[in-house]
Order: structure tokens, then C-alpha cells, then sequence
């Protein structure tokens, strides 16, 4: 069509012209696409650079001292010793017991609240419940580690009449309060997104709203619900701070609750700061860091299996 | 009179509003027991709604107000100490899009069955076996289904779907099934097929077919309803109201000039 067949004063005027001209507009949208290219690009480059940053640092202790059956076997921590070992089953005991108990208390907890959330609340106390939980995320770690040190350490000491309150359990209360928002609201996205036709056909049929909940919903929403514990278990595994200060911060492979132990995590904040840079202490730390990555990693990509599943069905 | 039967759904000056908007009023019918009747009429004049008034599925919007008196086999549905479940045992719905739950076929059919049996009654899944193929043979679906009942029931067709979806009523033994626009998601020949089940069904159970399908309501109904603007405007045997229409508006929509 012609710019002659239009009435004067279409939209259509002000950019007439040859369709290849290259004009403000042209270099606006140009500029925008490789902006936005840049933006979406620099997540792979920095997940890239830091897996090359911490490998690099970690390779030195891998190709030198390392040797599997001491690093994963042995409980001895002893970096700054004469004879130094690097053992970190106590470690990773001391993140297992932590994230376990966690999620042992975080689980329930969570999935209740986005049941409820999700199938039962209505109107207003849906909106400020869901506005709550999200307030709660956002509670800074050392926030929660402070809370650990002065509520939930003396009262542990109380109701359970042990000499120290730091350990286990207080850091597992403390990661459990600090997962449950995430997982909260994971899950109840998770529960959003079974179609309503189904609990309409179920509930058309005389089911009550909880055979709904249980027959249908929880069924239909299974992967999200998986995937939202697996990302809830990564958000344990990877804290640091709360769980530096809630857990007594003892080498120690935990018999009991009460016991103190110490972190994965917790080591590297703790430690790094005071190796000599290069040293095997320093590179030993890193190694740490490349196993935290790759089970992290592992977790996340197990989470988004099942989230991608929910859609195949 | 006192020899005929009680309807099978009968309102009496129902209103019903969602939020402020009124949606019915004043609707006062009998829905003949055994028959098919089917709701016409223009989009929004209400059809749907009242087929969702009569199992009270409409309240799960939660704005919804109403007024008036609906009997379902006799007995008052709106007081507050009906039970939901028990109603809705008794009047089962298909929908527009055939809704079968994420299950399988066996789950399906079951569901319902499971939902209300008394959670003692231990059967045993052989005695559950001819429950399922009398539901899949009554709505024609047995020979086709009966090697992937363990198969989940969104891998049908959608023909096969909606079959599902009527079958999984029966097991409850309903006394009347309301349908919602049952074809509207199905091409011609699926349609035909499931006219010709409703024909099957007729006698057994009454059904409310609310439809947009002029030639469907022709055909596969014994009374009609045409409805306008939340009224009713005519009700009056099939035949009676395409051929001899009393009310000029109900004349003007079965001949397409508006709708």
C-alpha cells in the first residue's frame, strides 16, 4: 500500500519511508536486544567464572595433599597442625545432622502452611498469610543466627537442662524457621498451579475439600512439591552464618541433638580469612567449596527435572 | 394433578446474583423427571448458571447471593443443613471441557465410588472390577479402554474423555445429570456419539443439557428452555417450541436472527 491510499494523520505518517532505513528508532531497538542479550548472557558467564575461580584454587590441593580416602574418611580437621590432615567427615556429618533435622521440622511446617494457604484461606487472610511468609524470607541470616544465640540457646538450656544450648538442634530449629518461607511458597505455586477444573470435576462428584486436597491436588502437584523440599534442602545446605553461630562450632560427628558441631560452610567463613594465600589450608578450603558447588548444583538440577516433569503430565 | 410425579429439580422465583451483577431472576421451572430438557438461549442469558445452582457448584466463587427456593427431587437444596456431598452424589455434572482428574481410567471411574462409600466397607479391587466395566459398557467405552485402564485418562481422546467423564458419575447412581455445553469441545462425529449416548441414558437418569447448539437441543431434547437476560422466556416441549414458538422473542433466536 501506498502512502497515498491513507487518510493524512494515520499513525502510519510519521515513520513512512524506504523500509531498510536505519533511523533513531532502528539503533534504539538494536541497542535494547544487545543489552538485553548481555543481561541474560552474564549469568552463564559469572556461574562459569566462579566454578573457574574455585577450581583453579581447589586444583592445587587436589593434584597435591589431597587424598580421598583421608578427606572423606577421616574426622581429623587439623589444617593448622605440624602434621596437618584434612578430614572432613566431621564436616559434612555436621551439615547433614543440621539440614536433616531442618528439614525434618521445615517440611511439615511448609507444606501445611501452603496447603492452607493455597486450598483453604480465602480473601484476605490469603493475602496477608502469603505477604507474611514472603516478610519472613527475607529476615537476614545473621539475624536468625543472633536468634539462635540469644532465644532459642537458653531455651534449650531450660526445657532440656543441658549445659550449652549450641548445637544440633538449636541450629537445626534456627536453618528450619529460615527454609520454611522459601519452601512455603514454592509449594504453594506448585499447589496454584493444578488446574481448578480438577478440584471443580472432584468436588462435583461430592468430595469434601480435604478429599480433594488429598486425592487429587496433592497427587497433581507432586513434582513441584518435590521440587520445592529439594530447593528448601539447598537453601539449608548452603547457608552459612545462622548455622555458623547456632551450632557450637565444634568438630565433632554429632550422637546426640545437643551435640555441637560444625558446618561445611561454616568452616570456609571461618577459616579463610586467616590461611596464607596459596597455602594448602587456603587450597583445602576451596576444595570444600567445589564439593558445597557440585552437591548444590546436583540439588538444583534434581529440583528442575521435577518441575519440568510437572508439565509432561 | 396429584398423579404427577415429582420433578425432578423444580425453583421457585430464584434469584441469584455473583457480586452485584444479577445473573437470574425470577426463574421458576419444573424440570420433567426421566426426560432430557435442554437450556438455550443467548450467551449470558443465565442457562449455565442455573445448571450450576442446581448442584450448588456455583459457590465456589464465593460471591454468589441467592434467593428463592430450589427442590431437588423434592426436597429444598439452598437450607444449611444440606449436605453438599450427598446432593452432588445425586446430581452429577459434565462440563465443556471434558475435566477427567490426572488419574488413571480405573481412578477415574472409581473416584467418585471411593469419595462416598463408608471408609469401613473394605472392597476389595476384584469387587471393584464390575463396578468399573458396568460404568465403561454403559457409556460405550469398555471395548475401546478396557486394555489401558491402568493408563492415565488425559492420554484419551477427548471423545473418550468426555465418555469417561459421564461414566465416573454412574457408579454413585445419580439421579439426574446436568450438562454444561457437554459437545462443545468435540468435533461432529464425537458429538453425534455422544448425543446418542444421552439418548441411551434417557429414562434412566433426567439430564439438563445446556446448549448453544440450536440442532442439538433439537434433536436430542424433549422440552426446551430458552432463556434471555437471566429469564425465562419459554419453556415448552422440543417439537412445540422450533415449530410453534409462543413467545415472539423465543421465535426470532431458534430462527438465528439473533444470538
Amino acid at each position: 500500500m501506498s502512502t497515498q491510499d491513507r487518510p493524512s494523520g494515520s499513525p502510519g505518517d510519521a515513520a513512512a519511508g524506504p523500509p531498510d532505513r536505519r533511523d533513531l528508532a532502528w539503533y534504539v531497538d538494536m541497542g535494547v536486544r544487545v543489552l538485553v542479550f548481555a543481561g541474560g548472557i552474564s549469568a552463564i558467564v559469572f556461574i562459569f567464572g566462579i566454578f573457574v575461580f574455585i577450581g583453579k584454587e581447589g586444583l592445587g590441593f587436589l593434584t597435591g595433599p589431597f587424598r580421598p580416602g583421608e578427606f572423606f574418611g577421616s574426622t581429623a580437621w587439623r589444617p593448622t597442625s605440624d602434621y596437618p590432615t584434612y578430614g572432613i567427615l566431621a564436616l559434612m556429618a555436621g551439615t547433614a545432622s543440621v539440614t536433616g533435622l531442618a528439614m525434618l521440622l521445615a517440611v511439615p511446617f511448609s507444606l501445611g502452611a501452603a496447603i492452607y494457604i493455597a486450598e483453604f484461606a480465602r480473601g484476605r487472610t490469603r493475602e496477608t498469610l502469603k505477604v507474611l511468609v514472603e516478610l519472613l524470607a527475607a529476615v537476614p541470616s545473621v539475624v536468625w543466627g543472633f536468634v539462635g544465640l540469644t532465644v532459642v540457646n537458653p531455651a534449650i538450656i531450660s526445657v532440656f537442662d543441658v549445659p550449652v544450648g549450641l548445637g544440633v538442634l538449636n541450629s537445626g530449629i534456627i536453618l528450619g524457621l529460615m527454609a520454611t518461607p522459601i519452601m512455603t511458597t514454592l509449594a504453594e505455586d506448585a499447589l496454584k498451579a493444578v488446574p481448578d477444573t480438577y478440584r471443580e470435576a472432584a468436588e462435583a462428584m461430592g468430595a469434601s475439600r480435604l478429599q480433594v486436597v488429598v486425592r487429587v491436588v496433592l497427587p497433581a502437584a507432586r513434582n513441584g512439591l518435590v521440587a520445592a523440599v529439594l530447593l528448601g534442602v539447598g537453601r539449608g545446605f548452603g547457608e552459612t552464618m545462622a548455622v555458623l553461630m547456632a551450632s557450637g562450632h565444634s568438630i565433632n560427628v554429632p550422637t546426640s541433638v545437643f551435640d555441637s558441631v560444625r558446618a561445611l560452610t561454616a568452616t570456609i567463613a571461618a577459616e579463610l580469612g586467616e590461611t596464607a594465600d596459596g597455602s594448602d589450608h587456603y587450597r583445602a578450603l576451596f576444595t570444600i567449596g567445589i564439593l558445597l558447588f557440585v552437591v548444590t548444583f546436583a540439588i538444583n538440577l534434581t529440583a528442575d527435572l521435577f518441575l519440568r516433569g510437572r508439565g509432561r503430565r | 394433578m396429584a398423579s404427577e410425579p415429582v420433578p425432578a429439580v423444580r425453583t421457585e422465583s430464584l434469584n441469584l446474583w455473583y457480586g452485584t451483577f444479577q445473573a437470574l431472576q425470577d426463574v421458576t421451572v419444573r424440570i420433567r423427571s426421566g426426560a432430557i430438557t435442554a437450556m438455550i438461549g443467548p450467551s449470558g442469558c443465565g442457562k449455565t448458571t442455573f445448571l450450576r445452582s442446581v448442584n450448588r457448584i456455583n459457590e465456589r466463587l464465593g460471591y454468589v447471593r441467592t434467593t428463592g427456593r430450589i427442590e431437588v427431587l423434592g426436597h429444598d437444596v439452598q437450607g444449611a443443613g444440606v449436605a453438599l456431598t450427598q446432593l452432588r452424589r445425586q446430581v452429577g455434572m459434565v462440563f465443556q471441557r471434558p475435566n477427567p482428574l490426572p488419574l488413571s481410567v480405573r481412578d477415574n471411574v472409581l473416584f467418585g465410588h471411593r469419595v462416598h462409600r463408608t471408609p469401613d466397607a473394605a472392597i476389595t479391587r476384584a469387587e471393584e472390577e464390575p463396578i468399573l466395566e458396568e460404568a465403561l459398557r454403559k457409556v460405550l467405552l469398555w471395548d475401546t479402554v478396557k486394555d489401558r485402564l491402568g493408563a492415565r485418562a488425559t492420554t484419551l481422546s477427548l471423545e473418550e474423555q468426555q465418555k469417561l467423564c459421564i461414566a465416573r458419575l454412574l457408579p454413585l447412581q445419580p439421579r439426574i445429570l446436568l450438562m454444561d455445553e457437554p459437545c462443545s469441545a468435540l468435533d461432529p462425529r464425537a458429538t453425534g456419539a455422544i448425543e446418542e449416548l444421552l439418548w441411551d441414558l434417557r429414562g434412566e437418569f433426567t439430564i439438563l443439557i445446556v446448549t448453544h447448539n440450536m440442532a442439538q437441543a433439537r434433536r436430542a431434547s424433549d422440552e426446551c428452555i430458552f432463556m434471555l437476560m437471566g429469564r425465562v422466556v419459554e419453556h415448552s416441549p422440543t417439537e412445540e417450541m422450533f415449530v410453534t414458538p409462543r413467545d415472539r422473542r423465543t421465535a426470532d433466536y431458534v430462527e438465528g436472527r439473533y444470538g
